[in-house]
């Protein structure tokens, strides 16, 4: 313990995590050494995007050497989700999406069961696929989950039974058809987002052991061991005191590893063969579309505003391409439609997203939860509303962005956030303004901008739990159930322990891998929600334990436990200036004068976390006190320049600004924007999954790219305002995921000002440029 | 399957290893040596989170078999640290913030200690151009490539 950093809150102190991921000895999930009796699973996968399953016989598989067992439909009839229990486990009778799971095998390699896989005999019939959004709503199209209306749903989603809509959000807030004929400029259009993936460079891997006690344990990269937990449990009939979930590191998430994906599969195939773990890993091309993709997005937007530059009205309809399943995805949904204005204060809006059953692989979470679907049409509406009415794109959203005091699309009233000086830095970074000379004549230069907000989308109610554990030298153990996959989380409950405790960052060692037996409870690690949720309950139970320690120390010099403080790891007193080492105290206590006995013991602060004040919202009107628990909002500028001759896109810079309430690390804040930055450039110029009849063609690293350390932006200029949140721990709030939102439309944004095309659909291919300027 | 009794030198200690002939040597580390530094993320040579040293040169172990590596000197993750002590790139990626997921840490690791091997004085370009095959989700590779400037300034041992 050479380094001693006091008060490391605001400090950019190195990750707690970083040596070990430096050596090779962070232990990621597939690391875990199972020894001789590991078994190996492979799931049974439909080549169809929608049939009936005829028949099905397991004999020729079980009939290979080494084989340990067959599950199918039948062994799991009960159905799984987190919002919406719309889906099986393995088929029952029918599959919807090419990929989905039949059966599983389980045998003593993994080339034993691969070829075992392949001779489960499967028998179909092919039904009509509904392989578009639009063809999904229509009321003669095939229908997917014709029971929709007998399954399990949270109050808060409105699935539509005998149609493809497993949920619809609404918003009706003034009177648009009205606001029209105010309108100086109306501009609509419509904007498409294909399926991606998240392309997490580790794959989902699980193993499960189901012990002949009856206790089955978990342990699966995820970023949701006790959402696991619960869900699993509740499937399998498992108390969920008997369901054990063990999350070690995460190689990268992004959303792909929240909820319940291919972890079940492990944990039903393990039911067939008792006290043996069996492991599952997702091949790169299961990857690719066997777990979660990002939903697919088509948004009609029409908007209006004045000459004055006030934007007066917004109709949106959104038609997302959720996929076979939306147990998860029904909520992107809902968080799209309650942000469905972008962050802009907008008078008159009227809303319809509608979540629709297709066959393409289960749509999920993706880092922004829908928004960088949303704000990809809305922020390039806008630009087309500021040149339609000849102000400044900049000007024009510093006129509407959204302030704090102001009633927001929900009717919540908007807190305090600093949208306007994050959009102003961009601008700033990039010289706004000034037309730049290209780097050659075949070159054009374009600027672009866009703003953006997010709130973590999430039940009302989701809670955080946190314990800190003294040791006898005076380190802390920190109890988490967030998870680290890599966005710093455990760093930031380290710093934010040691700094309510009053001892360096030094001596705080995070207790992981999460272990839903032992660590403290965690909703899930999603929505942008760790730092302000765990944040603030670490925060707890640091200070339930400095109370603690304060007490003793204070009945021990009997003095009042309000002139003591701990500092450096040290209990001072401002009144008598006796400072007394933490060291032993913390777990021994202290001994009475003349050995009158002793007082204290061990200390264990406990802490937790749950918002309170979220209300409902009106199904019909999307209005209620308020939606969600804040906003995180900024602001991103790109310069790019175009090839005429290739229409290749370079990324000559990009700038980001995010308020994020308080910098708890402010370099893993900027780490934060870089990644994201990447992401959805990589999003924006380059990723696509493709279909042919609801096959996927291009499920590989060669044929899916993503952006290389050659291809990625060299210039990323990221940056951070800190108004606080209310309710966060010393102010702060979640970025994780929003410098992914603003990426792609400022991209877009400045190849319009390049050159004068604009594209509707992502990516922004080279070929798709290209022909667009033969097309000019 | 035929099995190969090899003889493999890995982070400098001599291993004897029984390996059959569809093994890889990505296998090899992870399930017979435990050396699970080396990550399979897409056992296609198309993302680079298996990459070791074999004689030197950074190689996709995910696309070598085992068998081929009789008499070899394999480099892992686990073997850039000598005596308790971070090499200069590993140390830099601490400082610098190249680490975040750490999946693809021990393969970034390897290309760039080779880069650095072979060029102690790399430009910008010349690093990215190095580390095109390790694919990585979650930096944006700005501070990868800074860690990797910091380490060539330090020097390499
Ligand atoms: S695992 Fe070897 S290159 Fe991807
Ligand atoms: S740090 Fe996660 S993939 Fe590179």
């Amino acid at each position: 313990m050479s380094e001693q950093t006091t008060n490391p809150v605001g400090k950019s102190v190195p990750r707690v995590d970083a040596y070990d991921k430096v050596t090779g000895a962070a232990a990621f999930t597939d690391d875990l050494q199972f020894g001789p009796g590991l078994l190996f699973g492979r799931a049974v996968r439909s080549p169809y995007p929608h049939a009936l399953i005829k028949r099905l016989d397991v004999g020729p598989a079980l009939e290979l050497r080494g084989v340990k067992a067959v599950v199918t439909g039948a062994d799991t009839p009960g159905f799984i989700g987190l919002y919406l229990k719309d889906r099986h486990i393995f088929c029952t009778d029918r599959v919807r999406y090419v990929g989905d799971p039949v059966a599983g095998v389980v045998a003593a390699s993994e080339e034993i069961a691969e070829e075992a896989a392949r001779r489960v005999v499967v028998e179909y019939e092919e039904l009509p696929a509904v392989l578009d959004p639009l063809q999904a709503i229509q009321p003669d199209a095939p229908l997917l989950h014709p029971d929709l209306g007998s399954y399990d749903v949270v109050p808060f989603i409105f699935p539509q039974p005998g149609t493809n809509i497993s949920n619809v959000f609404r918003v009706r807030k003034g009177d648009v058809e009205g606001a029209w004929a105010q309108c100086d400029a109306v501009v609509a259009d419509t904007y498409r987002v294909p399926h991606i993936q998240h392309v997490p460079i580790e794959p989902h891997v699980a193993i499960a052991r189901w012990d002949l006690s009856g206790e089955v344990t978990l342990w699966s990269s995820t970023q949701s061991p006790f959402a696991q937990r619960d869900l699993i449990a509740h499937t399998l009939g498992i108390s969920q005191g008997d369901m054990r979930v063990i999350g070690n590191y995460i190689g990268g998430g992004f959303g792909s590893k929240a909820g319940v994906s291919m972890e079940a599969l492990a944990v039903a195939m393990a039911r067939q063969v008792p006290g043996r773990p069996v492991k599952v890993r997702m091949t790169r091309e299961e990857e690719f579309y066997c777990c979660f993709v990002r939903q697919g997005l088509v948004a009609r937007v029409k908007i209006g505003g004045t000459k004055e530059g006030r934007i007066l009205a917004l109709q949106v309809e959104y038609y997302w391409d959720a996929g076979a399943y939306t147990e998860y995805g029904v909520n992107i949904t809902r968080a799209a439609g309650y942000s469905s204005t972008g962050p802009y204060n907008i008078p008159n809006v009227k809303t319809d997203s509608y979540c629709l059953y297709t066959n393409h692989p289960v749509g999920g979470p993706m880092r922004g939860f829908g928004m960088p679907e949303i704000h990809w049409s809305i922020e390039q509406s806008v630009d087309q509303l500021a040149e339609a009415l000849a102000i400044d794109p900049v000007a024009f959203r510093q006129r509407n962005c959204v302030q704090g005091g102001d009633v927001i699309v929900t009717g919540m009233t908007m807190h305090p956030h600093g949208l306007s000086e994050c959009i102003e830095r961009v601008a700033q970074r990039i010289d706004w303004g000034k037309k730049e000379v290209p780097s050659a004549p075949h070159k054009r230069r374009g600027k672009g901008v866009a703003a953006c907000w997010k709130a973590p989308a999430m039940p009302p109610n989701p809670g955080s739990e946190a314990w800190v554990r003294f040791n006898e030298d005076a380190t802390v153990s920190v109890g988490v159930g967030g998870q680290e996959l890599g966005q710093g989380a455990f760093t930031v409950a380290a710093q934010v322990a040691a700094e309510a405790l009053g001892i360096p960052y030094e001596w705080v060692r995070i207790a992981n891998p999460v272990d839903t037996k032992y660590s403290p409870y965690e909703w899930q690690t999603v929505a942008s929600r760790i730092t302000w949720s765990m944040g603030n309950a670490v925060k707890a139970a640091a200070e339930d334990a400095r109370r603690q320690i304060l007490e003793i120390v204070a009945r021990y010099w009997d003095q009042d436990p309000g002139d003591l403080d701990i500092r450096g790891g040290e209990v001072v007193s401002s009144k008598s200036e006796q400072s007394l080492s933490l060291r032993n105290l913390v777990v021994y206590g202290l001994p009475l004068p003349d050995d009158q006995g002793w007082i204290g013991g061990p200390i264990i602060g406990r802490g937790k976390f749950m918002p309170t004040y979220v209300t409902g919202l009106d199904p019909e009107t999307g209005q209620g006190a308020r939606a969600v628990v804040h906003y995180t909002t900024g602001a991103q500028a790109a310069e790019v320049e175009v090839d005429l001759e290739t229409g290749r896109v370079e990324l000559l810079c990009i700038a980001a600004a995010y308020d994020v309430g308080k910098a708890i690390n402010p370099e893993q804040v900027h780490a934060q924007l870089e990644g994201g930055v990447v992401q959805g450039a990589s999003s924006a110029l380059l990723e696509a999954l493709t279909f042919q009849d609801g096959r996927p063609v291009n499920a590989s690293f060669v044929d899916y790219r993503i952006m290389t350390a050659v291809d990625a932006p060299q210039r990323i200029l990221t940056d951070f305002v800190e108004v606080p949140q209310d309710d966060g721990p010393w102010g702060a709030r979640g970025v994780g995921e929003h410098p992914m939102i603003a990426t792609a439309p400022a991209i877009a944004n400045a190849i319009y000002d390049a050159l004068g095309i604009r594209f509707n659909d992502l990516p922004l291919t080279a070929e798709k440029i290209y022909l667009a300027l033969q097309g000019a | 399957m035929a099995n190969h009794a090899i003889t493999v030198t890995v982070n400098g200690v001599k291993e004897r290893v029984d390996v059959p002939s569809n093994m890889t040597l990505l296998e090899m580390l992870r399930q017979r040596l435990a050396l699970t530094g080396a990550k399979n993320g897409c056992g296609a040579g198309e993302c680079g989170a298996c990459t070791v040293l074999l004689d030197g040169e950074p190689v996709n172990a995910c696309m070598v078999l085992a068998a081929e590596v009789d008499g070899a000197a394999v480099v892992t993750v686990e073997g850039l640290a000598q005596d308790g002590q971070l090499s200069a790139v590993q140390q830099a990626f601490v400082e610098e913030g190249g680490v975040q997921c750490g999946f693809c840490t021990p393969g970034m690791l390897i290309s760039a200690h080779a880069l650095l091997q072979r060029n102690p004085r790399p430009t910008e370009d010349e690093i990215r151009e190095a580390l095109v095959g390790n694919l990585c989700r979650c930096t944006g590779y700005t501070r990868i490539v800074r860690a990797v400037q910091k380490a060539a300034q330090g020097g390499v041992e």
